[in-house]
């Protein structure tokens, strides 16, 4: 469309300055989709009008991006990003840069709110099935941003450059080590150096500073245009586009996210920045969690600490790898075995059937294969670890096709769903708290038994969803 | 919802079993010991400069963050400052770490922010210092002549000794009643005991190690007070700011059914 075809905009609000807004709007508008933009994601996105409480922490994820990257920013104005100053230099920014301490408190209290406003989200999406068709690419994109974040959040954590860095990112970086034939290159790739030096700090700090940020926003980007394109779900899981307005042809359940939710959003800030405040000024290490003690000590190649635990977001995953340990060989091949004999009985399909055997004998081999001339070709405990952490984390993609409720809402679905999703909350939690404390024969057993009922919440998904007893979807949201 | 109030248990009960559990059972700093007591903050940052700043430096302070305590420059210069230094210097040492390495195998460690990493689910930094500084005793077996009940073969010997005296750590063997026959359970208890005494009485150098500490909690984070009183007035903005954010929202969904 040639620039002169479009229509001018009409500023109506700018009082006397609605001749001047209005040329300038229009020259914009005539050379960049302005008010098509605002149109489509704000003033008449129509987004269901019964969000509830859960609806908040997208948005809320969305500022705690913008307070990360800005006080990122200045942070990176001070902080050197090398071994023999990185601990001095958040000292420096501690004590001697104006207002330093509040730049730095509000990014590591915004890197713990960062995954407490995240896990929610996702948490609101398993909930009301937000990841069901036609939203699979949502959640999906959704995904790729909570490993992104993971990503950012274990290179930033090194850049302070204390024991609990130091080590942490040791640890976890070692886990790579355990990947047979090519773990110990492909380790030291990543380090660049044989134990966690002054190179690993340059290279995470590049990342940490503009490779995952660059992706992170560009994720955020495709994860809005993405809802936008299919619309929001909301607690009663129905569809708002299916009742339209004749006369408008906009959803009857629907209202325009402007001014609507802006409105409604700012409040839901206002009220996170009373809880995050709270914590940033008066207790800025939450109890060690937030900002672990002995990461007061600068790191030390020559002193392993006693009790090495990653940052709280992490331990759920990383209570997923120790419970992996030899007696729970036997256990997870009996896991694989039932799983195989459960799709063997009960999916038609011959195909899925032969896949699923074939792919349960070899891991059951590779899993407890017996010695024979002292030579097993049975893999390590620990690589297993770090295979079950990882499927762990990347399980969730998988969600829109494991459930096969006829509904979408937890509000619909039938108690063995509710059950299911309380179990999951209750796994993820404590696992999350074993993940934090040293290792015990009494807490590895507990974290054993909880990893199994994290797995079996999406593994059995497909068969318990189908089964279970659902109450009919209304037509129109309740409210 | 009876899921979400199931959930909302689980996620509120979490933190309160995070106590974690210690064995090291650390002495509380006395609850008066105030971060607004001037006197004692300068005090205990006398004591730092006359007895802890000859090995162990505080590299991330400079000198001229003592104004925090209620002093002028002048003052710092003429009464904290003991070496060549500068006000605006950092508070660094000369010892050199591949000397000190060698006689006490290893180096003295920085304190500036001793009182934050010495946290633990046991107690604040500031108690395991306070525990730490009064535990010394008498100990043959070691090079130095001294351990530490809090902290287990230390590599410091006992500075303030002349302070506060010798202890020895004596085991007395206890017995308590166990069933109805008369049995007992005996039990060892390990406990401090003043052998000779020092220049100060205990009470005086308890209070002198709570200064010290005090001013150690101070210099680990010397924003702190402020970040605590900012924090007092950013909240009540934000209550304000919570009202006008309501009643918007109010105002704004009113024609929403």
């Amino acid at each position: 469309m040639a620039a002169a075809e479009k229509q001018p905009v009409a500023v109506t609000w700018a009082g006397p300055l609605n001749g001047v807004m209005s040329g300038a709007l229009t020259w914009v508008d005539q050379r960049f989709p302005l008010m098509s933009l605002w149109r489509d994601h704000l003033a008449e996105y129509y987004a269901p009008k019964n969000f509830n409480f859960w609806y908040y922490f997208g948005s809320l994820a969305m500022f705690v991006l913008v307070l990360q990257i800005v006080t990122g920013i200045f942070l990176t104005m001070h902080y050197k990003p090398d071994a023999a100053q990185a601990f001095a230099s958040v000292e420096y920014i501690m004590r001697d840069v104006p207002g330093g301490w509040l730049i730095r408190y509000l990014h590591s209290t915004g890197a713990s709110f960062f995954f407490i406003v995240v896990y929610l989200h996702m948490f609101r999406g398993l909930m009301y099935g937000s990841y069901r068709k036609p939203r699979e690419l949502v959640w999906i994109v959704g995904m790729a941003i909570y490993l992104c974040l993971m990503a950012e959040a274990f290179f930033g954590y090194l850049l302070p450059w204390g024991q609990m860095s130091y080590w942490g990112a040791q640890v976890i970086i070692n886990l790579f080590d355990a990947i047979p034939w090519v773990g110990p290159t492909l380790a030291i790739w990543i380090r660049g150096d044989y134990v966690v030096a002054d190179a690993t700090l340059n290279r995470f700090f590049a990342f940490h500073v503009i490779a995952i940020p660059l992706l992170l926003v560009g994720l955020v980007a495709a994860h809005i245009m993405a809802l936008h394109e299919v619309g929001s779900n909301n607690p009663d899981g129905v569809e708002i586009k299916k009742v339209k307005d004749p006369r408008t042809g906009h959803p009857v359940d629907g209202i325009p996210f402007h001014p609507y939710y802006t409105v409604k959003d700012t409040l839901g800030v206002v009220v996170f920045l009373i809880v995050f405040c709270a914590v940033l000024f008066f207790m800025p290490e939450f109890g060690g969690y937030f900002l672990e003690y002995n990461n007061f000590i600068p790191a030390d190649p020559l002193k392993t600490p006693a009790h090495i635990a990653p940052v709280w977001y992490f331990t759920p995953f990383y209570s997923i790898l120790r419970a992996v340990t030899e007696d729970f060989m036997i256990v997870l091949s009996a896991g694989v075995a039932l799983y195989v004999l459960l799709i063997w009985f009960t999916v038609k399909d011959i195909r899925v059937r032969i896949a699923a055997a074939g792919a349960g004998l070899i891991s059951i081999v590779f899993m407890i294969a017996p010695t024979v001339n002292g030579v097993s070709i049975a893999l390590d405990p620990k690589v297993w670890g770090v295979a079950l952490m990882g499927v762990g984390t990347l399980i969730y993609f998988l969600l829109p096709w494991l459930d096969r409720s006829p509904v979408k809402s937890i509000r619909y679905k039938g108690p063995i769903a509710k059950v299911a999703l309380t179990l999951f909350v209750i796994s993820f939690v404590v696992l999350g708290y074993l993940g934090t404390l040293s290792v015990t024969e009494g807490r590895t057993l507990l974290a054993q038994i909880f990893t199994i009922v994290y797995f079996a919440f999406f593994l059995l998904m497909p068969w318990y969803t189908r089964m279970d007893r659902t109450r009919p979807e209304p037509q129109r949201v309740t409210g | 919802m009876g899921l979400a109030r199931t959930l909302a248990c689980v996620l509120l009960a979490a933190p309160l079993a995070a106590v974690a559990s210690e064995s090291v059972k650390l002495d509380r700093l006395p609850a008066d010991v105030s971060p607004h007591d001037a006197i004692s903050l300068q005090r205990g940052a006398h004591v730092y400069m006359n007895y802890c700043l000859g090995c162990h430096s505080a590299a991330y302070m400079r000198y001229d963050r003592l104004r925090g305590l209620g002093l002028t420059e002048q003052q710092i210069r003429d009464n904290l400052i003991l070496t060549s230094a500068k006000v605006g210097d950092l508070m660094k040492i000369a010892m050199d770490p591949k000397e000190s390495r060698e006689w006490f195998g290893t180096p003295p460690p920085d304190l500036t922010v001793i009182a934050r990493s010495r946290a633990s689910g046991a107690g604040s930094g500031a108690d395991w210092l306070y525990s730490y500084l009064r535990g010394f005793y008498r100990d043959a077996s070691r090079a130095t002549g001294w351990n530490n009940t809090v902290f287990p073969n230390v590599a410091m010997p006992h500075v303030l000794w002349q302070l506060q005296g010798e202890q020895v750590l004596k085991t007395e063997v206890r017995s308590i009643p166990r069933g109805s026959k008369g049995e007992v359970e005996k039990y060892e208890v390990q406990k401090l005991a003043l052998e000779k005494p020092g220049s100060m009485s205990a009470a005086e150098y308890d209070r002198l190690v709570a200064d010290l500490v005090n001013f150690l909690v101070y210099m680990g984070e010397p924003s702190r007070q402020f970040r605590i009183d900012l924090g007092i007035y950013v909240l009540m903005f934000l209550g304000v700011m919570f009202v006008f954010a309501y009643l918007l929202k109010k105002e704004y969904w009113k024609d929403v059914h």
